[in-house]
């Protein structure tokens, strides 16, 4: 008797990942072309939000431009505002105070931890997996409750400000927070107990979506994406900005640059994030927290109440903006996805004549097919994972 | 390097091309002429000494009513080798809203440029896929375009429209009805 010849038919396929999709963050698009399981060509589409934010800047004075920051990286919008402040504080000529820029350091890394843990948890549970999902909400809960305890607000933050912050943290502030440092350590040895070494996890990131140091470079990456392919660039470390220059610590890397030695060098950053929160409790110089530059700077609140020069001084740096020098500044700060940057063009009024976003999701998210072509369909998930992105900063 | 050695550097290799060198909080500026830019980013990207490896950004900046020459597009270089950085402007009249494309030279160019097209219109020739990104492909008019109104023109994107009659018609397969 013959025996059958058993084949198996494929024919291409285009499917669209998301934008409903759960990994695809709400609003990303990725129209696949499958041939069996097999991605031969991706075309991502990001334009679905629509927020304005460069031209909203344009439209604002530099103080009220703030708050739109912290919609850009919902997850960590305290590293966007320091981002922000920074950029602008090079443009007016002016320098935070001493005690301004540790404190600046310390919740700038607070926003790092809390926005690796949740990438960490959802990254797995998009893999499979829910236990660390879980485990990672109960310490970033606990980072959202101290920002609430520090400025009453626990997404949008707008907490830092153009020379310096806006309050004072407390004594209680500190000591909550230095109980946490000492704890987290552990949390993390946890998380990675459940899947550093994880045989399911190993095989879905392992030798996944490489990209190597050359290519990460020309594509223009940064952070953990590209320090993932051994490429020691840290904006802290370059060009240090706050507090960084007095603090000591690592930069994680990784060698391969797959999926695996992603996750390797954020769940590194967390620990060295922890470090530097430590350091900055331990080093937290005593003083101001707001520079002494009233051309800039808007005045003290009691003083408000108290004096009418103060009022109108405070009405019209709110109203009318303040002067500024004319000229073009560009300034990149060190967010958890990687290097954030604004670029001022200042025409001499108290609103920006342009104001440019260089956000670090943008240009992950241009990656997409680079890392998902000649893999299989589930892979693209671990790789829309593993790149982090945010939409509201992909699509500004 | 120091930014306005860098920049001195780009206007003996180029001498026709630069235009001007300003300085401004310790960043240098180079505006350049538009018709060699890529022969410049290649050979700032490739010279030993300056070996600008990293697109740092690139984007547009609208000077409607300020200047005789309408655009302006940026690129930020950086150099991680050398940890130093440089600014490079090229001026595009509104009669001529094209120039060359860099991605042969920077891949990560790809999605800036398609941006910056998006944003105000102007073309970058050698691009292979020159489509808007963050807008619907059918979108008139480009947003960031200072005679662009923030609220958007009055008149709705006929995308919109679609979208409304589609809903419209899908309402008869309703469960409810």
């Amino acid at each position: 008797m013959k025996e059958k010849k058993k084949t198996v038919k494929t024919k291409e396929l285009t499917v669209s990942l998301g934008p409903q999709h759960p990994a695809t963050h709400g609003v990303l698009k990725l129209v696949l072309d499958l041939e069996g399981e097999t991605i031969i060509k991706c075309t991502p589409y990001v334009g679905y939000l629509h927020r304005g934010v460069e031209k909203l800047g344009e439209n604002r004075t530099y103080f009220s431009a703030l708050p739109l920051t912290d919609r850009m990286d919902y997850i960590a919008s305290m590293n966007s505002n320091v981002g922000y402040v920074n950029a602008v504080e090079k443009l007016f000529g002016i320098e935070a105070p001493e005690r301004a820029k540790f404190i600046r350091t310390m919740v700038c890394e607070m926003g790092r931890i809390s926005s690796h843990i949740i990438w960490m948890g959802t990254h797995v549970l998009d893999i499979g997996a829910t236990t660390p999902f879980l485990y990672a909400f109960r310490q970033r809960e606990r980072i959202l409750d101290l920002f609430e305890m520090l400025c009453g607000a626990r997404l949008t933050v707008s907490y830092p400000r153009i020379g310096g912050v806006r309050n004072d943290v407390t004594q209680e502030f500190l000591d909550t927070l230095y109980e946490f440092v000492l704890e987290f350590p552990s949390k993390i040895d946890d998380y990675e107990t459940l899947i550093t070494e994880n045989r399911i996890w190993r095989k879905r990131t392992v030798g996944i979506g490489i990209i190597t140091a050359q290519e990460a470079i020309n594509w223009g990456l940064t952070g953990p994406t590209l320090r993932g392919s051994g490429v020691n660039y840290d904006v802290r470390k370059f060009a240090p900005y706050d507090a960084y220059d007095k603090i000591e610590f690592d930069v994680p890397i990784g060698e391969k640059g797959d999926c695996y030695d992603r996750y390797l060098v954020r769940i590194g950053e967390m620990r060295q994030s922890n470090e530097i929160v430590k350091q900055c409790i331990e080093k937290l110089p005593l003083g101001p927290v707001l520079a002494d530059s009233p051309k800039y700077i808007l005045p003290d609140k009691e003083m408000i109440l108290k004096d009418m020069e103060h009022l109108i001084h405070q009405f019209v740096l709110i109203i009318k903006g303040p002067s500024v020098p004319e000229g073009e500044v560009y300034m990149s700060t060190e967010t958890p996805r990687g290097e954030l940057g604004f670029y001022f063009v200042s025409d001499g009024t108290g609103t920006p004549y342009r104001m440019r976003v260089r956000a670090p999701s943008f240009i992950h998210a241009s990656v997409l097919p680079k890392l998902c072509e000649g893999h299989l369909v589930a892979d693209a998930i671990a790789n829309i994972g593993t790149i982090d992105i945010i939409m509201g900063e992909c699509d500004r | 390097m120091e930014p306005l050695e860098i920049a001195e550097k780009v206007k003996d290799k180029f001498p026709n091309e630069v235009s001007n060198i300003s300085e401004f909080r310790g960043q240098a500026t180079v505006t350049l002429n538009k018709d060699k830019i890529t022969e410049i980013c290649r050979y700032l990207n490739d010279a030993p000494d300056l070996y600008f490896n990293y697109l740092v950004d690139l984007c547009g900046v609208d000077y409607l009513g300020k200047r005789n020459t309408r655009f302006e597009i940026v690129y930020h270089l950086y150099s991680l080798k050398h940890r130093h950085m440089i600014r490079l402007k090229t001026p595009i009249a509104q009669s001529e809203l094209y120039t060359d494309s860099v991605v042969s030279v920077w891949i990560g160019a790809d999605w800036y440029e398609r941006e910056c097209f998006d944003m105000y219109g102007i073309f970058f020739n050698g691009h292979k896929d020159m489509r808007r990104i963050l807008m619907p492909d059918d979108w008139e008019g480009y947003p960031l375009r200072k005679d662009y109104p923030v609220k958007g023109h009055e008149k709705d994107w006929s995308g919109f429209l679609d979208v409304l009659s589609r809903a419209k018609r899908f309402k008869n397969f309703e469960w409810h009805k």
